[in-house]
């Protein structure tokens, strides 16, 4: 009798620890085989960066796709107007996911201002499996992450690859390299403050008309999650403030400002059209892009930051330089966000415009 | 649902979990629920089909064991008062009733099968998943009936849950009903050793499908998918790596199928004995989707080849063309038969009848050379020497990568063209350059390639006896190593989910 | 009349090369064939003028002289 005890014993042990060797063993292969994003790609770092800032009681939050990430500066507005910012931005967000990312955002946070770049309305469902998983693994495992990969998924998908990415990226054995066993734990901070710096210059000269397009209205599920997001600001008592990039291309037509000003006026919003704002910005696309009028480059970001900053501190963000813990933060992050523009003046404090880049 | 999802695995796992959790008499209740999600979640309407199969034939053999159990009854009523005479004509008048019952019930259900198989219908989309398995199994048990060497089942839960088991539905096997109703219908015990027995085949099958056959699957796709670019040379590539795929394939799906039976307790008959090492044609249906073959030899050779015509001509053509033509004639003719209905059985497209008519035509040949060969081994090589014995399994197996093309054209002229350009516009050169753009990389050449050499080694390890009751006396550690292993292997190196491709996290700047 | 003599008469006939006497698992180790099943089948019901059905040809009834031997004899019994 003992002796089947201690049979079954030992059988539940055996089982037990070949679980936990299988367990531990996947853990480390999953690590291995999802992208790193440290190579040409780095978009798909952004999302989770969020996570690993210290304080985190930002006044204002960007979210949006590339039309955010790569025109505001949070060093500059923090510079020239102490407003705490972080843009929460990713390759191709589609609305839902800037939704889910804000709504996962209040978890640790509410923001006094939410900027929102309205540029992807016109999606009413998602365009890449590949965006997707950009924008989606980076978020922590939270009600708006279960929800915002349902929103998301493409017909191919299947939840539960985001559940355990290892089913997804099994197929990168032959696409290993260096980097997925440097950064298996932790990968190097790509952005600062969710701003992705680009300091080359690539003029916009012969930018293309937009074709003409069958129907230029905004689809059903866009607007139910523009509807969703301005309540949820609502709600927690934050301004929404809706921006369109100066981005020449893609093409945004007249019939796509007039919803968004529609909606909009309807609701009281301030929207800013940057596309407008040219003289006003001071934006020049010779010298203020880096791929030909699509994106700005740094002095681009900056220009746009700068005149973004008042409009911010008028909707409700406030001038925090007075507070010690975040000065020094800040103070650090100048210090990275400098040396990555290659300035030569990395006195941290006021940046002088026109300064001479390094590389 | 195929075997290769998220849905099944999971569907099984908790499939598995209810049937050991709750009472034992629960059991047989958690099977059926499952044979009939299974089924509902391929439409509805197939739910009909299965249904209208399992009645037919259900209510078909019953009236036929009732209508035996009446005669014997009459028989014994009359044992004194009817002579001989009476008693023949009265036994074979109700046969004739019990036939007529039989063909009826045969009729609806073959019918059915042949609306749904029939190409170019618009009711095509109906084509209710594992009809062609579950027909025959069914068709199978009536016959067994008829024949009186089967009781008919009088419960019509049990019989439904014999039809609809669900684990076989998408592969076959073909069972018998006096095999599987024998473990299908207990209540198991959880046993350590089916669980980890099973688990050990259905990683084995996902292995096969997944590693091997899904990968060279994309290769082949490739090459059958259009002709005009892929010609010459490339047929034979195309043959030979669809005759490891198919085998990698269908006996994985068979795999999981027994694994997973095995699981719960049920034992499912072998399908497949290594037949890629068979030394002839012959031998190679004895081995290959067996019960198929039996199934097709117990209830369709057989019976025609004894029909009262058959044995008529037998006799008409010894006496006109001899002995041997008058003996060998009549069972070709079966046979070819035979051969037909099983093509069409697969597909009722040009390819498939004329793949039926081939196998029969290399068996008759054979069959008639069987002289000449004995005469040869006489003279020159015995047959039984090793290195004879290598040729002839490599003989056999070149023969079957010519005969699996069959299944990659849609039909039989689109398949000899194949055959012709193989051999008449031969690119070696070319097909060599572009092997690694058919959509496989080298790796992956090499991973389908190690895990083909896998399932060789496996297959001579087998020889011996069952491979896991091999394992099953080494050393925990190494048992444990081994599954993990193959799980860790098929997890990473199995081709499935959406592929990556670096090229598609190249984020294009929009 | 002696069936045993009779079946392994047409056995023989058959095939020459076996030794019938002592086989005892014809079909299940593949000595015989289906083929060789069918026109067994043929063989004995002339020879002996009985009806061998489809639910007879069962591997335990072929296996062996002697079981072939006790399936006619059934066979005649019925008669």
């Amino acid at each position: 009798m003992e002796r089947t005890v201690n049979e079954k014993k030992k059988t539940g042990i055996r089982i037990v620890a070949v679980f936990l060797i299988l367990v531990f063993i996947l853990f480390l292969l999953q690590r291995l085989f999802v992208p790193k994003y440290m190579g040409d790609v780095i978009e798909g770092r952004f999302v989770g960066e969020y996570y690993r800032e210290e304080d985190k009681s930002f006044d204002v939050i960007f979210v949006g796709d590339c039309e955010v990430y790569e025109n505001f500066s949070p060093v500059v507005l923090w510079q020239d107007y102490g407003i705490h910012s972080y843009i929460r931005g990713s390759a191709q967000q589609y609305i839902w996911q800037s939704y889910y990312l804000l709504k996962d955002t209040l978890r640790y946070h509410t923001p006094k201002v939410v900027v929102f770049n309205i540029q992807s309305l016109q999606y009413d469902e998602s365009q890449s499996e590949a965006y997707n998983r950009m924008t989606l693994e980076g978020m922590r495992w939270s009600p708006a992450k279960v929800d915002s990969i349902r929103a998301s998924m493409t017909k191919e998908e299947h939840f539960i690859e985001y559940v355990f990415p290892l089913l997804r990226y099994h197929d990168r054995w032959n696409d290993l390299s260096d980097d997925d066993v440097r950064y298996m734990f932790r990968t190097e901070p790509a952005t600062f403050n969710g701003y992705y710096m680009r300091t080359d210059v690539l003029p916009a000269e012969n930018v293309p008309e937009g074709r003409p397009l069958e129907d230029y209205a905004f689809g059903d599920r866009a607007w139910e999650y523009l509807e969703k997001m301005r309540l949820l600001c609502e709600e927690n008592g934050i301004t929404l403030v809706l921006t369109k990039a100066p981005s020449l291309w893609p093409y945004w037509y007249d019939e796509y400002e007039k919803q968004v000003e529609e909606y909009a006026s309807a609701h009281e919003l301030t929207y800013i059209n940057f596309l407008e704002l040219q003289e006003e910005t001071g934006i020049d696309y010779s010298t203020d892009t880096y791929d030909g009028g699509l994106h700005m480059n740094l002095t681009g970001a900056e220009k746009l930051s700068r005149y973004i900053g008042p409009i911010l501190l008028k909707a409700g963000a406030c001038d925090r330089r007075n507070e010690a813990g975040l000065a020094k933060i800040w103070e650090e992050e100048t210090v990275r966000y400098n040396a990555a523009a290659g300035r030569m003046v990395l006195v941290p404090g006021k940046i002088r415009m026109g300064a001479p880049y390094c590389n | 649902m195929l075997f290769t999802s998220y849905e099944f695995i999971a569907f099984a796992a908790i499939l598995l979990l209810l049937y050991y959790i709750l009472p034992k008499t629960a059991q047989k209740y958690v099977l059926f629920c499952g044979n009939m999600i299974f089924y509902a979640v391929t439409g509805w309407q197939n739910l009909i089909f299965l249904f209208v199969t399992i009645c037919t034939t259900f209510g078909a053999a019953l009236w036929v064991d009732k209508n035996l159990k009446a005669q014997k009854e009459q028989l014994a009523l009359h044992k004194a008062d009817w002579d001989r005479e009476q008693k023949k004509a009265y036994r074979s008048g109700e046969k004739t009733k019990r036939k007529m019952a039989v063909a009826i019930a045969a009729i609806v259900n073959v019918g059915l099968l042949a609306f749904v198989k029939f190409p170019h219908t618009q009711f095509q989309f109906l084509m209710p998943m594992g009809i062609s398995f579950y027909t025959l199994m069914s068709l199978g048990y009536l016959f067994d009936v008829y024949r009186e060497t089967q009781e008919a089942e009088k419960n019509l839960f049990r019989y439904a849950l014999f039809v609809s088991y669900f684990p076989q539905l998408v592969q076959g096997p073909i069972s018998r009903f006096n095999e599987l109703s024998e473990t299908l219908f207990k209540e198991h015990d959880f046993e350590g050793k089916n669980i980890t027995f099973g688990l050990y085949r259905i990683l084995w099958g996902f292995f096969k499908k997944l590693v091997i056959a899904d990968r060279l699957a994309v290769a082949v796709g490739t090459i059958s998918g259009d002709f005009g670019t892929y010609h010459g040379s490339y047929i034979f590539l195309e043959m030979f790596l669809y005759t490891i795929q198919l085998y990698a394939d269908f006996s994985g799906g068979i795999d999981v199928t027994i694994g997973l039976s095995e699981m719960f307790g049920i034992h499912v008959t072998e399908n497949f004995i290594r037949p890629y090492f068979s030394k002839s044609l012959k031998e190679y249906w004895r081995r290959w989707h067996i019960t198929m073959s039996t199934w097709f030899r117990d209830y369709l050779f057989y019976p025609i080849s004894i029909t009262p015509w058959m044995q008529n001509l037998s006799r008409f053509l010894r006496k006109k063309c001899g002995e041997r033509v008058g003996k060998r004639l009549p069972v070709y003719l079966a046979s070819f038969i035979v051969w037909a209905v099983t093509g069409i059985w697969h597909g009722t497209t040009s390819n498939f009848i004329v793949w039926g008519i081939i196998n029969w035509f290399i068996l008759m040949v054979s069959e008639e050379l069987e002289p000449l060969y004995e005469k040869f081994h006489a003279r020159f090589i015995p047959a039984s020497r090793r290195g004879w014995q290598a040729f002839m399994v490599l003989r056999t197996f070149t023969m079957l990568c010519f005969l699996k093309l069959f299944d990659c054209y849609a039909t039989a002229g689109e398949v000899f063209r194949a055959f012709g350009s193989a051999f008449s516009e031969p690119n070696p050169g070319e097909v060599g350059a572009n092997l690694f753009s058919l959509g496989l990389t080298p790796w992956d050449y090499l991973v389908a390639g190690c895990g083909a050499l896998l399932m060789l080694g496996v297959s001579l390890l087998q020889r011996r006896e069952s491979v896991r009751l091999q394992l099953s006396k080494k050393p925990f550690a190494l048992r444990a190593a081994v599954g993990m292993g193959l799980f860790l292997v098929t997890l990473i190196f199995g081709a499935y989910g959406v592929g990556y491709d670096a090229s598609q996290f190249i984020y294009n700047r929009f | 009349m002696d069936t045993r003599k009779e079946v392994l008469e047409i056995l023989e006939e058959l095939h020459p090369d076996i030794d019938f006497e002592t086989e005892k698992s014809l079909i299940d180790d593949k000595v015989l064939d289906s083929f060789d099943v069918v026109t067994l089948v043929t063989e004995l019901g002339s020879a002996f003028d009985i009806e061998i059905t489809a639910a007879d040809m069962v591997p335990e009834n072929f296996n062996s002289l002697d079981a072939m031997t006790e399936m006619v004899e059934n066979l005649l019994a019925e008669f």
